[in-house]
């Protein structure tokens, strides 16, 4: 019985966790319209999620592409075919890794650097004084950074794919050999505008569960050092766990 | 909270042009207060009228009105930490005019002047001591000429030049600026110094209200308590707990 009664309060629990984080982004979105008007402040925020996220992003990108270059050309070997190697990199950089592996890097990057300065701002009553000043802190502080995650994630996935396809094409073309124009030609072939798209889709609606955890965590966050440290692992959590259930959905639909 | 009144049968009338100190033991709900005052708390019931608004009927667009005529100053300053001391001043005036630059710059540098702070315009908050970011902080409160202005603790972990330095400012900002000053604080000396009128609250009610002159004759335990600083009184030193001796002499399970 007690069993049953926790199981049910757990649900509960996260039904109404669910309907918080819902109302959260409807008035993240009622703010758009005027943040986008004071581009700067969001311009200020696709530079501290996305571009000091750069050398990561690109890192990663480069030994991920470099293993697919390495598993794909022993795999390939196997059948005759490595000059398939581009086609088959790009294809899984561009519609799986690169959306899932940025958003994971995202989150630990920039979701925890988001949740601990709106944590933090809370702890140290800045949010409070703002109110006081007849200034609403999500839409000076909270829609900025939110907007400012949701556009740096295809823009970092992109770049990921690109870093990745190179790495790829570094252990292919110049350490296995394979031959330099089948590895492009087939790659230009074989990629299509749908692979595209799935990709830029998952990283858009990655981008969007991702910032939005992470400002949420920070936003609510218990004002003290515990409470901050905990919203920051939350986003972490969070978002890893959300980003890979939304992607077998996206992926699933896709097909 | 959780089901206990904090205040009960509270009544308290703040005279506009006064220097108005709220004093009383930790935990009496001396915060709770300002945050009524302030709107960032809502009662459950009765009445709070502030500069003839009835706070209780007041909604979103009306409270953010209302705060544009009200200053705060926190405990910690509450300075945005990412903002020099000069935007950090300007800030409001950014927020909610159209002021042109010569303009602001001109009001910031006359408020941070009669705070004494003009030559550290430039200086982060990161790199002001905690009695120069309450001054600047202040400076921020008084910039949209506010008819009330609200101290939270003032005087906490400040040096005695610092505090002196913050007392005279009080005295002076309220005179010069016509302001009715609200000071939240349980340094009672301080007070007695500054403010016209006390209310000294404790168990949810107002113990005792007056000149702080008539304070220290006023018979009250509770008063006598808090003015004299004894520790055990009407306001208890213990934290309620069982008999002593027969919790020493208990067995413990571990026994």
């Amino acid at each position: 019985m007690n069993l049953i009664n926790e199981l049910w309060r757990s649900l509960v629990e996260a039904l109404v966790g669910l309907g918080d984080i819902t109302r959260f982004l409807l008035r993240l979105l009622l703010q758009t319209p005027r943040v986008l008007l004071r581009f700067d402040s969001v311009v200020r925020q696709i530079y501290n999620s996305g571009a000091l996220s750069l050398v990561i992003i690109m890192l990663s990108g480069l030994f991920v592409g470099m293993v697919l270059g390495l598993q794909g050309f022993q795999l390939l070997q196997r059948f005759g075919s490595e000059e398939a190697l581009g086609v088959a990199a790009a294809i899984g950089l561009v519609k799986e890794l690169s959306p899932v592996v940025t958003a994971l890097l995202f989150a630990g990057r920039a979701g925890t650097a988001l949740a601990s300065e709106i944590g933090l701002m809370r702890a140290t009553d800045q949010l409070s004084a703002m109110e006081m000043m007849a200034v609403d802190p999500i839409e000076r502080v909270v829609a900025p950074r939110f907007l400012g995650g949701v556009i740096a994630m295809p823009l970092l996935s992109a770049i990921f794919s690109m870093i990745g396809v190179y790495g790829a094409q570094l252990v292919g073309v110049q350490i296995m050999h394979v031959d330099s124009g089948s590895f492009w030609s087939q790659m230009r072939a074989g990629v299509d505008i749908r692979d595209v798209s799935e990709g830029l889709v998952k990283s858009c609606i990655f981008g969007v569960a991702c910032s939005l955890i992470a400002v949420y965590q920070g936003y609510y966050a218990i004002p003290t050092a515990e409470g901050v440290g905990r919203a920051t692992t939350r986003t972490v959590v969070a978002s890893a766990v959300m980003v890979l259930f939304l992607d077998y959905l996206l992926t699933s639909a896709f097909l | 909270m959780n089901g206990r009144p904090i205040f009960d049968g509270l009544d308290v009338d703040i005279a506009p042009g006064r220097i108005t100190a709220i004093m009383g033991p930790s935990g009496t709900g001396k915060t709770t207060l300002l945050r009524l005052i302030t709107g960032q708390l809502r009662a459950d019931s009765g009445r709070l009228i502030v500069a003839g608004q009835d706070m209780s009927t007041l909604r979103r667009a009306g409270l953010y009105a209302l705060r544009r005529r009200m200053g705060m100053l926190f405990q910690n300053g509450a300075l945005l930490t990412d903002l020099d001391v000069f935007e950090n001043v300007a800030f409001p005036l950014r927020e909610h005019t159209d002021l042109p630059e010569r303009l602001i710059r001109q009001l910031v540098l006359t408020k941070l002047q009669a705070v004494g702070l003009r030559g550290a315009a430039e200086l982060m908050p990161a790199e002001l001591s905690g009695g120069m970011g309450r001054r600047v902080a202040l400076a921020r409160a008084i910039v949209m000429d506010p008819e009330i202005l609200i101290y939270d603790e003032p005087f906490v972990g400040l040096d005695p030049i610092s505090l002196g330095v913050i007392l005279r400012l009080i005295r002076r900002l309220n005179d010069v600026l016509g302001l009715t000053s609200i000071v939240v604080s349980h340094d009672v000396n301080e007070i007695s110094s500054v403010a016209d009128t006390v209310y000294l609250l404790s168990g949810g009610k107002v113990a005792a209200h007056g000149a702080p002159r008539d304070l220290q004759a006023s018979p009250s335990e509770v008063v006598r308590q808090f003015i004299g600083g004894l520790p055990d009184g009407p306001v208890a030193f213990h934290f309620p707990a069982p008999d002593y001796f027969s919790e020493l002499l208990a067995r413990g399970e571990d026994f």
